[in-house]
């Protein structure tokens, strides 16, 4: 099968399902002429026209309101926020307006909200490296899509495009241009909810999600050297999650760790590990671990930011201390 | 295009209308009988009048919660609102929010969220949309100055313009928000001329005129189903109860509120239609008591509908379908549907000005003439 990059799996999606449905629009910050900080749109303004790839002012706010209300007349919008830290401006539309509607007065709101998000590895500083999924987990009406890999970065965003709800789609910007792998052709679709299993094991599970699905992965390369076998499952999806197979793993390895990059206080990565403790605790033959980030910002000096991440290094130390337990 | 009698009638038949559904609803509030908070836009009938008025069929209004003008010039029914305020399970929100936060898009009513302004940029969305599909169609929204305090407003304002989409975009200032008078909320002379700084038009008028109001929608509509962009007017009025029937208000002047009941809408659009030869006090009489029987019958029919059930709460969270899903009041809905409802929604005009023999109490109505007006 072809390869492609994490990114251009996304363009992918984007330019087919444009193709497909006419629909669906982009609206954002400099994602016409200039293609977007990232280029996720490069050349769509070409190939699709200026009124499918609308570029606003610097109105995240806006942006967000306006995506809600093209979304109620029966438009497909894919609103682009440059970064996602900036998403903090349009909180009010998302959690008061476009996340309400349906409940209250039965209008769907087909809206997709695509963000890069997470830290960058490279020093991107309190104010683009932020990963948001729990500040919007607490809001009944909002799905929120973190994708791992390069097919699943295509699949999902077709299912967040075709889904009926607002939905956040988390891309992460570590993984945009460093992560290739394999992306089918043609279209096909990701469902919402349905986690999966990254790598086999017996000895532990990891749950983790986008770029720490990634590290992860790589952490439990490196305890497969020490005899450890460790399922890797990918969340996918943070709403909605799949419990059952995060119950179903740690049923068969009886031990958990929990892995997110957001702060470790109140992160969505606590959900998971007191939805483990609760309903599997006679399964557990050690307490649920959680590995995060700290509770600070994300600092800028590369030094300060390695310190706040956990990398694959500290998951294998993480891993080892659980088998050990 | 002067306004035709049936028109001029027309405006003051919604703004009667109005009035009445709101008096009504304040009794039964003080009854105890309705879900939620009331507020209502007594004293500012005019705007959601006279501004839904100069709309067409098609398009979309994204109104708040003084506006039952607006609503009814769209076609809502008093049952509907009643169903609405009690909460009922067929009802717009089926009781999982309260007030005028109804929403209905096979009328072209957005639901109005708590955070008022957040209208504006959802209605340069819906008029974004129409301008995407080259469809000539136009969205309105209303909101109060207290609202152009915030950002989401500023950058509505802007992206409208910019964008150029077909939006009218209505303040109804009525010079108190909550507790808070104008010079507290904005150092500028006017909100319309902050339109001028965003590159749109703005324009001022006698909000308590209904004839005004509707001049200046009219315009507005026009210019933005030709493609000329959005338009802001501010409408000047008074809010003649407090903020929410809890509020007592004692904060108002008393000589601002006289002031402002001496300029009520409703009379002078009654005024109006005597001096016309349109309109006398026996067919206004005749008028108030239509209004009244059809308003006991709608509290009636919507309080003995079904409550909402414990198990309704999990409902609707999600979408499953791109179809909406509508909780509209059976009988409503039946009466709708024989109109074409919802393919083909109309808006319920042309009426003339009743004659008198049209305006004759029907039988039933007659019957109870002299019962209490909450005697339903």
């Amino acid at each position: 099968m072809r390869e492609l990059t994490y990114l251009e799996a996304i363009r992918e999606a984007l330019h087919d399902e444009m193709t497909r449905d006419p629909r669906v629009f982009l609206l954002g910050e400099d994602i016409a002429g200039y293609g977007g900080v990232y280029k996720v749109t490069d050349g769509f303004v070409d190939a699709f026209g200026a009124d499918r790839v609308v570029d606003t002012p610097i109105s995240e706010n806006a942006i967000i309101g306006a995506a809600t209300g093209a979304a109620i007349m029966g438009m497909r919008p894919i609103a682009e926020i440059q970064f996602a830290d900036f998403i903090a401006c349009a909180f009010d539309p998302l959690v008061n307006m476009a996340s309400t509607i349906h409940y209250r007065w039965g209008q769907p709101v087909p809206l997709v909200v695509r963000m890069p998000a997470g830290a960058t590895w490279a020093g991107a500083g309190p104010f683009h490296s932020q990963s948001m999924e729990a500040w919007f987990a607490q809001v009944p009406g909002l799905k929120i899509v973190m994708p791992h890999t390069p097919a699943d970065a295509k699949g999902l965003l077709l299912a967040a495009i075709r889904d009926p709800n607002p939905v956040l789609f988390l891309e992460q910007k570590y993984l945009y241009r460093r992560l290739k792998g394999p992306v089918p052709e043609g279209d096909y679709t990701v469902p919402l909810g349905q986690a999966a299993i990254a790598r086999p094991g017996r000895d532990a599970t990891v749950v983790a999600y986008g770029t720490m699905a990634h590290k992860a992965l790589e952490a439990a390369a490196l305890v497969a050297a020490d005899d450890i076998d460790v399922e890797v499952i990918d969340l996918r999806t943070i709403v909605p999650w799949d419990r059952e197979a995060v119950l179903a793993s740690v049923a068969k390895t009886g031990r958990a760790l929990v892995v997110y990059e957001a702060h470790r206080t109140a992160g969505f990565g606590a959900e998971i590990a007191a939805e483990i403790a609760e309903a599997a605790f006679t399964d557990l033959d050690a307490p649920v671990q959680r590995l995060a980030g700290l509770d600070t910002p994300i600092p800028a000096h590369p030094t300060l930011e390695a310190a706040y991440l956990p990398d694959e290094h500290a998951i294998a130390a993480a891993l080892r201390a659980l088998v050990a337990w | 295009m002067p306004l035709t009698s049936d028109e001029r009638y027309q405006l003051y038949h919604y703004m009667r209308q109005s009035r009445a559904i709101e008096d009504a609803a304040w009794a039964l509030a003080g009854q105890g009988r309705l879900v939620g908070r009331l507020y209502t836009g007594h004293g500012q009938e005019a705007i959601p009048v006279g501004c839904a008025f100069a709309l067409a069929d098609g398009d979309v209004i994204a109104p708040m919660y003084r506006d039952m003008g607006a609503h009814l010039v769209r076609g809502i029914r008093p049952v509907e609102v009643f169903a609405q305020y009690m909460g009922k399970r067929d009802s717009s929100n089926g009781g999982t929010d309260s007030g005028l936060h109804m929403g209905d898009m096979a009328r072209g009513i957005v639901g109005m969220i708590s955070v008022l302004p957040d209208s504006l940029p959802v209605t340069v969305g819906v008029a974004l949309a129409f301008k995407l599909r080259r469809e000539p169609r136009v969205a309105m929204t209303f909101f109060g100055e207290g609202s152009t305090s915030t950002g989401a407003w500023h950058e509505a304002l802007n992206m409208a313009a910019v964008l150029k989409v077909p939006a009218v975009l209505v303040c109804e200032n009525n010079q108190w928000a909550l507790s808070t008078p104008t010079e507290r909320e904005y150092a500028a002379g006017s909100i319309a001329d902050r339109a001028h700084g965003y590159g749109l038009p703005g324009v001022r008028v006698d909000g308590n005129d209904v004839e005004a109001v509707y001049e200046a929608a009219r315009a507005a509509v026009a210019r933005a189903r030709i493609g000329e962009g959005p338009t802001l007017i501010e409408c000047m009025t008074f809010r003649m109860r407090g903020h929410s029937i809890i509020d007592p208000a004692d904060y108002v002047p008393a000589a601002q509120r006289e002031a402002w009941a001496a300029r009520d809408p409703l009379a002078r659009q009654f005024e109006r239609l005597v001096a016309a030869g349109l309109w006398d006090d026996a067919r206004e009489a005749a008028l108030v008591e239509s209004f009244r029987v059809e308003i006991d019958d709608a509290i009636d029919v919507a309080a003995a509908l079904e409550d909402p059930r414990p198990e309704d709460v999990g409902a609707g969270v999600w979408a499953t379908t791109d179809a909406p899903t509508t909780r509209l009041p059976a009988a409503a809905l039946a009466e709708l549907v024989d109109q074409g409802y919802p393919d083909d929604f109309r808006i319920p005009r042309p009426m003339s000005p009743p004659s008198a023999d049209v305006l004759a109490m029907p039988a039933e109505a007659a019957a109870g003439a002299d019962r209490e007006p909450n005697d339903a």
